[in-house]
């Protein structure tokens, strides 16, 4: 059985194949000494700018004293929906509340950012980063000192005054 | 192109006093050469591999490999990667000509080299060095012959291979190359009319003095060119490795250095190919606008000078491979055997019977070869030209998914167009 060849009718003078292909070696030409028209971003030693509403790893804020801010209240493990975040309170002398233990798992996370949106005391905050390479599993697991210890910048929220954020 | 001056001379015999080496001297400069070429070529070749990836970077508006050594090691760093790697054996694979089929494809590739004329003889205390490895007599048959065994490969490697891909890959690169041979073979012959030799050096000699053949024999050189895409499986004729249909052809199921071999093996086509269309149509080593190159008295300045015009040549016309590799699409496979055997090889033929009618005619109007002789068969060639590539180019040189069509079709389809328009001013919006 023959191959059936569909037949497209095109009108003959708009049919050429010479001189579409030198129109075509042309416009390939053009772009290949277009040396401004390289767009290809040099990645480790140049990067995109990211959103300043980025939601990226986490950062824990400090006081001026170098303790987190965090005063272990529980919202942010409650309204954590990937169940992410792990904290135990603790209580000093005068009666101030701070977490013993603070753990976020950065796998189990699904950086909705919700933690830094209940955070009564803005201590807890999703940050504008994304290298997050680690060697093991475990090393996701980010615990207080870890938090406290980023210093990318952190996201900002959304502000329904200025939605579009001007 | 250079001007005449006096009678035609053929080159052993341009420098009288400077006989040619002989005995143990020969010898000994045949063993340089070869060392020499086979380096620069090889080294020439995997630099090919940097200037393709570039030259694609570069038209899609990336920047190509910069990070090894500043892309110059890119080269070496995928050698050495070629050298790890595992050498897989499939089941089912015929193993003797599954290790043959490599160097089946690869030996050619660079045996062709052996009788293109590189430079202009260079004079030495011993006596004149030709430069080019074998000083063939039937030079240009060697070559065809040689470039035609490369089919072998890459019919043996889809065929063993066990793997339907590869041999389909390997199928229609035999149809292809043996289809296109014809025509490049054909495409040739005005040469060999004009130079009366098959001697690669006779052919240099002849366009030294009469022109360049790319200005006498233009059609022959599309010809030529045309042909030699296909027969170096480039795009816009790589049908046997086509990678959206085939997965990779006929080398699909080769890795590391085997694999490595076909690669060289295409670029050393390529610079093959390219030093076979600057030797035949543009002059070969010949320095453009002199003629001293050609009737000496040789000087070693004069015979490095034309192996660096000689190499620029070729460089363009890699550029040129790369060029269109990055421009056009591939081939649908009844498109290239239409344009084969139903265009090319036709008018090839048609070219050859004029060609030779020309000859005849100005010679029996006692016109001899030189200026004029050069300016008739120029203007004939650039009728020939306009009426192939302007008047004849409306859908019937190559025909693709659509056939010629009768002028009353025509105004049938524009009318229906005008109707839609009317009614549809949206739908057909953008469509024309």
């Amino acid at each position: 059985m023959a191959i059936k060849v569909k037949v497209v009718e095109r009108p003959t003078d708009d049919v050429s194949y010479i001189r579409a292909t030198l129109k075509g070696m042309a416009l390939t030409a053009k772009h290949l000494f277009d040396v401004q028209g390289r767009v290809t971003t040099q990645y480790p030693e140049e990067k995109s700018p990211i959103s300043p509403r980025w939601r990226g790893t986490h950062r824990m804020l400090t006081t001026e004293t170098g303790k987190a801010r965090c005063v272990a209240c529980g919202l942010c493990p409650t309204v954590c929906p990937a169940n992410c975040i792990k904290l135990v309170p603790g209580e000093d002398e005068e009666g101030n509340r701070y977490p013993l233990v603070f753990e976020i798992d950065e796998f189990r996370c699904i950086f909705c950012g919700f933690c830094q949106e209940v955070c009564p005391e803005e201590a807890i905050h999703v940050g504008r980063h994304y290298e997050n390479a680690e060697y093991s599993r475990e090393g996701f697991v980010y615990d207080l000192q870890r938090l406290m210890d980023q210093t990318h910048p952190v996201c900002e929220m959304w502000d329904p005054k200025d939605p579009k954020g001007e | 192109m250079s001007v005449v001056h006096g009678f035609p001379v053929l080159l052993q015999a341009a420098d009288p006093n400077m006989p040619p080496v002989s005995g143990m001297v020969f010898f000994i400069f045949t063993i340089i050469k070869l060392v020499v070429i086979f380096t620069i070529y090889m080294v020439g070749v995997a630099m090919l591999t940097l200037a393709e990836r570039k030259i694609s970077a570069w038209i899609q508006d990336r920047h190509g490999p910069n990070r090894v050594g500043k892309g110059w090691l890119q080269p070496a760093a995928d050698g050495l990667k070629n050298f790890m790697k595992e050498e897989t054996m499939p089941a089912g694979v015929n193993k003797p000509l599954f290790v043959l089929a490599p160097i089946l494809s690869f030996i050619p590739a660079l045996t062709a080299w052996c009788v293109i004329p590189f430079g202009a003889p260079m004079p030495t205390r011993w006596g004149r060095i030709d430069m080019v490895v074998a000083d063939l007599p039937i030079g240009f048959l060697f070559i065809l012959a040689i470039t035609s065994l490369g089919v072998y490969g890459i019919v043996l490697a889809g065929w063993s291979s066990n793997n339907k891909y590869a041999l389909l890959g390997g199928l229609r690169s035999s149809a292809q190359m043996v289809s296109y041979e014809i025509a490049m073979g054909m495409s040739t012959i005005p040469i060999l009319l004009l130079a009366g030799n098959v001697s690669l050096n006779s052919i240099i000699n002849q366009q030294a003095w009469g022109g360049w053949n790319v200005v006498n024999l233009t059609v022959a050189f599309f010809i030529f060119m045309v042909a030699a895409f296909a027969e170096t499986n480039r795009l816009p004729f790589d049908l046997p490795e086509a990678e959206t249909e085939l997965v990779a052809g006929y080398h699909t199921e080769y890795s590391a250095m085997k694999f490595s071999l076909f690669f060289i093996a295409e670029y050393a086509n390529m610079v093959t190919a390219s030093a076979l269309m600057a030797t035949l149509f543009f002059g070969g080593w010949d320095v453009p606008f002199t003629a001293r190159d050609n009737i000496g008295p040789f000087s070693k300045w004069l015979s490095l000078l034309s192996i660096g015009i000689f190499l620029a040549k070729i460089l363009f016309f890699v550029f040129v491979f790369m060029w269109v590799r990055w421009t056009l699409p591939r081939f649908r496979y009844d498109q290239l055997m239409s344009l084969g055997w139903k265009f090319m090889l036709p008018l090839a033929l048609v070219y050859i019977v004029l060609i030779a009618s020309v000859m005849l005619g100005l010679s029996a109007a006692g016109i001899p070869e030189g200026g004029w002789y050069t300016a008739i068969l120029g203007s004939i060639n650039l009728g020939v030209m306009i009426l192939l590539f302007a008047i004849l180019d409306r859908g019937r040189i190559i025909s693709p998914a659509y056939g010629r069509m009768h002028p009353r079709e025509v105004e049938r389809l524009r009318q229906l167009d005008k109707q839609l328009e009317k009614r549809h001013p949206i739908a057909t919006e953008g469509g024309r």
